[in-house]
């Protein structure tokens, strides 16, 4: 198996606007891939169509299964973690509830989750919904790492949290990448950089441009695409 | 002081059986969205297994036995009317909201009119402990035993609920669930699962609310509408407690159950207006609506 995610047409609609309009590309299997865009353009549709979160017309294809027909469960199942957008810890649960809740193996990693958040081995008896923000997010992707699956999908992990949590999530998200195959949803490009080897960019529901990480050195090009100046 | 007593102790009796009406329907509502209108007929039905039992034991069954019994009864009856309301009518709708309200509504008139057909209303007595019809002295003030029966039963169903919702993967998947299930099953657990267990756990509940009720505020007359008039009331505790809130709709249940006992004998006797305990229900619903929409303990999403 090559490929560890493969999208064909893909098309969805939400609330009458056309959002996905035949979204095509694979994601080969090992290292991270970069799914970016401008605001807006599909990238948190996209990582909904392949959980089976978002409703779509097409052919979505997860660790070689086709997903057509799978309840959501059942795709995360086949051996893939989602860190959504926003974190979606459960607020009321603490955060080992929250852990516990992930595990979907024998022997879940908790070992490898503390090691990578430390922070959090202190906190599992505290409720999630009074972590920080980039608390959460440790713990959204320490909850996907128990099972060590071979997939994970990873939706603006740096979104919202300081420089320093920056830099400690992208060093961690590095270390699962050594083990895992990583679809990673990105707005800061330094950590794009520092993460991906590949890129797929999305305008308007298509796929515009795909390619090595080292596109974004054309500063034409990252402009056009994103709307931004390439951060070096 | 001790008319201000008894009338506590009512109320919390009163409240102990709406908290048991009240707080499947509130799970059932926080994890599926569901407002399930058969919960009134899992109430009755619960009442009318427990009768149904009783009038298969022998004459000689001690009457404390025959009523353990009728509780198992109760519980099971509303436990297996909930598991095949789930399966059968609700789980294919899944995904259409409104048709599921509509058919839990469709399911209890059903009911409720085949009951009235095959057993007339008020026709049947449940067999209770004498016990029961009895009081026992606190101190000096007089309390019925029948309230002690309804006041163990909501506490013994709070406190082992909570258990199981804190301290079981299942109970974890169900409070998750109530916030967020979309992500439940994002993480691989199998959240339709979920919804079965939590209607057999409300039904079990609801059986066992129907069964107490009759026992202790009805003068043991089964009625097929006895459940569709406690619903209203589990509604209204549901909404001041805040949907999806366990400990919500216990503080509520206990609220208004005071509430309607202080109102229903200081307003009847003073205002000479009989009406007077739901009407004050009513008010506060509005109130709490009006300061706190989401309910005392609902979370905003
Ligand atoms: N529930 C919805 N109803 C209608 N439009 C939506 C809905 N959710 C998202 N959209 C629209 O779909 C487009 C793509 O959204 P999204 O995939 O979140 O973009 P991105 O993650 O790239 O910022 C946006 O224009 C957004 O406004
Ligand atoms: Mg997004």
């Amino acid at each position: 198996m090559s490929h560890a995610i493969e999208l064909d047409d893909v098309h969805v609609s939400l609330g009458g606007s056309h959002v996905l309009q035949g979204v095509s590309f694979s994601v080969p299997t090992g290292g991270v891939t970069a799914l970016l865009g401008r605001n807006g353009v599909g990238k948190t549709t996209t990582l909904r169509a392949v959980m089976g979160l978002a409703a779509h017309t097409g052919v979505v294809r997860v660790l070689g299964h086709d997903t057509r027909g799978l309840a959501v469960h059942r795709i995360a199942r086949l051996g893939v973690g989602y860190v959504p957008e926003d974190r979606d810890v459960f607020a009321g649960l603490t955060v080992a509830e929250n852990l516990r809740l992930a595990e979907r193996v024998e022997a879940p990693a908790y070992d490898d989750a503390f090691a990578l958040f430390p922070d959090l081995a202190a906190r599992v008896r505290q409720r999630a919904g009074s972590l920080s923000g980039g608390q959460q997010q440790m713990l959204a992707i320490a909850r996907v790492l128990l099972n060590r699956w071979p997939l994970l999908v990873v939706d603006e992990p740096s979104k919202g949290l300081a420089p320093k949590l920056v830099g400690e999530v992208a060093e961690a998200l590095a270390r699962v990448a050594t083990t895992s195959t990583i679809l990673l949803v990105e707005q800061n490009l330094a950590v794009v950089r520092r993460l991906a080897e590949r890129m797929v960019v999305l305008d308007h529901g298509r796929v515009v441009h795909q390619g090595p990480v080292g596109d974004l050195d054309d500063p034409d090009l990252t402009r056009q695409l994103l709307g931004v100046a390439a951060a070096r | 002081m001790t008319i201000f007593l008894s009338l506590t102790f009512a109320g919390l009796a009163l409240g102990a059986v709406y908290f048991l009406a009240a707080s499947g329907l509130s799970l059932i509502y926080g994890l599926m969205d569901i407002l399930n209108f058969a919960h009134g007929m899992f109430m009755t039905l619960g009442a009318y297994a427990g009768w149904d039992l009783a009038t298969h034991l022998p004459a000689s069954t001690p009457s404390a036995v025959t009523f353990a019994l009728e509780v198992l009864a109760a519980v099971a009856g509303g436990a297996l009317a909930a598991l095949l309301t789930e399966v059968v009518f609700i789980r294919p709708l899944y995904g259409k909201p409104l048709s599921q309200v509509l058919v839990t509504i469709g399911l209890d008139l059903a009911v409720v009119a085949l009951l009235l057909g095959g057993f007339g209303a008020n026709s049947l007595s449940l067999p209770v402990p004498l016990w029961f019809l009895e009081a026992t002295h606190v101190g000096s003030v007089l309390l019925p035993n029948a309230d002690f029966v309804a006041l163990v039963g909501g506490v013994v169903v709070l406190v082992a609920l909570e258990w199981f919702l804190r301290r079981t993967r299942f109970g974890i998947v169900i409070r998750a669930g109530v916030e967020n299930r979309e992500m439940v099953s994002a993480l691989g657990v199998d959240v339709g699962r979920a919804f079965t267990l939590v209607f057999v756990i409300g039904g079990a509940m609801a059986g066992l609310a129907g069964l107490l009720y009759t026992a202790v505020f009805t003068g043991d007359l089964l009625s097929p509408l006895q459940g569709d008039g406690l619903l209203i009331f589990a509604f209204i505790v549901v909404v001041i407690g805040g949907l999806g809130s366990i400990r919500g709709s216990a503080v509520a249940a206990v609220v208004v159950g005071l509430l309607q006992d202080y109102a229903n004998y200081y307003g009847g006797q003073h205002a000479g207006f009989s009406e007077i305990g739901n009407l004050s229900t009513v008010l506060l619903l509005a109130l709490v609506l009006e300061i706190r929409p989401r309910g005392l303990f609902g979370r905003a999403t």
